[in-house]
């Protein structure tokens, strides 16, 4: 157990009668089910439910993305050939293009779990929603600066105003965006519903970013990966991206699951479950 | 239906007749604004001519954020706007009218001043109308997008700020074909596809924002 989540547990103690009767009035509630093959599905939309699920799965996904690192960037460095024109500086982009993708593809899972928090009004879609944007904007802030040191050496320019950097730096902007606005309101069941509409008003700049290559056709060159067309690319460097690709996604996961525990602990810190789980933990 | 929406319209108008101010000092700011870049850059005419469409319509999308602020304080203040939300009227349709005579007293003056503007600038005179018309499609876009951030920081601390974090990033596509309209006409080229993208905007933004903002105004009223 780690000593946030001690501490947490030990306030969780302290101030147990407080905010009982919002946690009462949440049970009353009826719970959406949606049952597929004997398991309900929902079960896992509960907090208490999926704070030891996701207590069990970070140390899975936090080795797989460690081993997958070690890898992809092991294939990156050392296995893959020389790019003919770019020469060594194109290896860049095994950090750049898995950072990019996440960052990306993190705004839609985001969007897609405020979309959830909103329709079903489960307490755990906002958390999770809460829980991504930092890695989200991790991986942006990540994509943004690798693209920078690729592009000195290649374009002759650490910045370029083409469309798909801005939009990159637009979508930093919405993660901040995000991020500032659930910082400035003090409920967190208001702060997931706000920050849930933002997401999603904001998700129709994904397209924007993914077609910006082809609408303003500048200078960023198109993409090289594409699920119709074989790629063109040596295949050692395909490789090599998949597993960092890979590498991203474990490491979002368990990062987003470590957080969305520590928001757990800290919305439910006076639940009787978190108090009861402490002691089934350390007796 | 469309008599309260009528209604809405004529109430704000009217409340904006009566404290002029507030309409002069948003079309003040804008032109003071578009009027510090020459003082910054240098009166050198061929430059002033490039950046103008560039200067002119930031100008706009900043003076459109700033009057944002008061789209709906004033009613959460002093309680009308809860009286909207029980209201057996659909909130979309009055947050519409709401929005309307928003950008009637503060994106309108905008595209009527922004020619007389761009003549500080030297902008060749055939573009003064390509101006005026991508203000006038776009400018109706960043109300109804600023809308909801302004629904949404409704009663928060450090809201303008706040807002304009949220609501300046949704705001660049709008700027981008905007300000492209006039860099393609001042090239030769047809506006005509940077209009109709904006009006593609604008009608997107007509259909959808009034459900978002409306959504927005009930989480923060709650």
């Amino acid at each position: 157990m780690s000593n946030r989540l001690r501490v947490a547990c030990s306030t969780a103690v302290r101030d147990d009668t407080f905010l009982k009767t919002q946690i009462i009035s949440d049970r009353s509630v009826n719970q959406p089910t949606l049952v597929i093959g004997n398991i309900n599905w929902f079960r896992y939309a509960s907090p208490q439910a999926f704070f030891p699920l996701a207590g069990a799965m970070i140390p899975w996904f936090a080795w797989a993305a460690a081993l997958l690192c070690v890898a992809g960037l092991y294939v990156g460095f050392f296995v893959a050939p020389t790019d003919q024109q770019q020469g060594e500086a194109y290896r860049i982009i095994f950090i750049h293009v898995a950072a990019a993708w996440m960052s990306m593809f993190i705004y839609l899972v985001m969007a897609f779990w405020a979309g959830v928090g909103l329709v079903f009004n489960t307490r755990l879609s906002g958390m999770m929603a809460t829980a991504l944007a930092p890695t989200g904007a991790l991986f942006t802030f990540i994509a943004l600066w690798t693209g920078a040191l690729w592009g000195k050496p290649t374009w002759g320019a650490w910045w370029v105003w083409d469309a798909r950097l801005t939009s990159e730096l637009i979508l930093l902007f919405l993660y901040f965006g995000f991020m500032a606005l659930q910082a400035a309101i003090d409920e967190p069941r208001r702060a997931d519903r706000a920050g849930a509409v933002l997401a999603l008003v904001g998700v129709v700049n994904i397209p924007i970013i993914y077609y910006s290559v082809k609408w303003w056709n500048t200078l960023h060159q198109g993409a090289s990966v594409s699920l119709t067309g074989a790629p063109t690319m040596a295949a050692t460097m395909l490789t090599g991206m998949l597993l960092m690709a890979l590498a991203a996604w474990m490491y979002s996961i368990a990062a987003s699951l470590h957080r969305v525990r520590s928001i757990i602990l800290e919305r439910e810190r006076s639940a009787d479950w978190l108090v009861k789980y402490r002691h089934t933990v350390e007796p | 239906m469309l008599s309260v929406l009528r209604t809405v319209i004529h109430r704000d108008l009217l409340l904006a007749l009566r404290r002029r101010a507030d309409v002069a000092t948003v079309l003040l700011f804008f032109v003071i604004v578009v009027s510090l870049f020459p003082l910054g850059i240098g009166p050198e005419p061929n430059l002033l001519r490039a950046i103008a469409p560039g200067v002119i319509w930031v100008a706009a999308l900043l003076s459109c954020m700033l009057a944002l602020a008061r789209l709906f304080a004033a009613d959460f203040a002093d309680g009308t706007l809860e009286q909207m939300l029980v209201s057996a009227t659909p909130l979309g349709l009055i947050v519409a009218g709401k929005v309307a005579a928003h950008w009637l007293t503060s994106g309108l003056p905008l595209v009527l001043i922004a020619p007389v503007l761009a003549l500080q600038f030297d902008l060749n005179q055939s573009l003064l109308g390509v101006l005026a018309l991508s203000l006038l499609i776009g400018t109706p876009v960043l109300s109804l997008i600023g809308a909801i951030g302004a629904a949404l920081t409704l009663g928060l601390r450090g809201g303008g700020v706040l807002l304009a974090l949220l609501v300046l990033p949704l705001y660049v596509p709008v700027l981008i074909i905007g300000a492209g309209a006039l860099d393609a006409a001042a090239a030769g080229l047809s506006a005509l596809p940077h209009f109709l993208l904006l009006a593609a905007l604008l009608v997107l933004a007509a259909a959808f924002t009034p459900w978002a903002i409306a959504a927005s105004l009930r989480i923060s009223a709650e």
